[in-house]
């Protein structure tokens, strides 16, 4: 199924994109995913452990994903 | 009293025209705070900041403390307008304005808005110092006491 990932912050600096579309499979979820680009790029190691979205909602990253959903990864917040 | 507004906007913020959204004949007071970009932090001297932000979650996490602004407040109209993309020092990146029957409720629900949207609103701030950049992002809330 694919979901569509998005990126803010140090994070999409480290990925060097805000944003992508991804096929994965039945059954992942937010930190399953999390930790597939964990192991797909080293520039993460080192950043902030993102809290996780599900179509702007945050969620704690182990709910099962569905076709379509927005995942968003978001490093620890700081506006203001 | 209706609810207020939540945004998250990329122009300049004017602050009278938020404060216009949610004045009114049954609001004596209207209390507001305005964040502005400054040009130091801890001996350094900032150039610019920059803000991202998940604009749909935020506006939608604003609104959910803005209902929480009525349940401890009670009967208010809550704004929180914050920009984002690239500012100068001077600059206003923030505005939080609330307006009640009464100078109390309004003061206490306008310091408490700010906090609460510091410590978990999905806005971040990269600072531009002239050695470099650093993102600022702490664990969240740890910064909801922040002088």
């Amino acid at each position: 199924m694919k979901v569509k990932l998005l990126f803010f912050a140090s994070l999409s600096e480290r990925l060097g994109r805000r944003c992508e579309t991804r096929e994965v499979p039945e059954g992942a979820s937010a930190e399953s995913v999390w930790r597939l680009l964990l192991a797909e790029n080293p520039a993460l190691s080192g950043g902030p452990r993102p809290a996780f979205a599900r179509n702007a909602e945050q969620v704690d990253g182990r709910d099962v994903l569905e076709e379509g959903d927005e995942v968003a990864f978001l490093p620890p917040v700081g506006g203001g | 009293m209706p609810s207020g507004i939540f945004r998250i906007i990329e122009t300049r913020i004017d602050t009278g025209q938020v404060i216009a959204a949610i004045e009114g004949p049954d609001a004596g007071a209207v209390a507001l705070f305005v964040g502005n970009v400054r040009g130091e932090d801890q001996g350094r001297r900032v150039l610019r900041l920059e803000y991202d932000a998940y604009a749909p979650m935020a506006e939608r996490v604003m609104a959910g403390i803005g209902e929480e602004i009525v349940s401890r407040f009670g009967d208010c109209r809550v704004a929180m307008v914050h920009r984002i993309g690239r500012l100068e020092v001077g600059e206003t990146s923030v505005v939080v304005a609330v307006a009640a029957a009464h100078r109390s409720p309004a003061l206490e629900a306008c310091r408490y808005g700010i906090e609460r949207l510091k410590a978990v609103v999905p806005i971040w701030k990269k600072q531009c110092f002239e050695e470099g950049e650093v993102w600022l992002e702490n664990p969240i809330g740890s910064h909801e006491h922040e002088p």
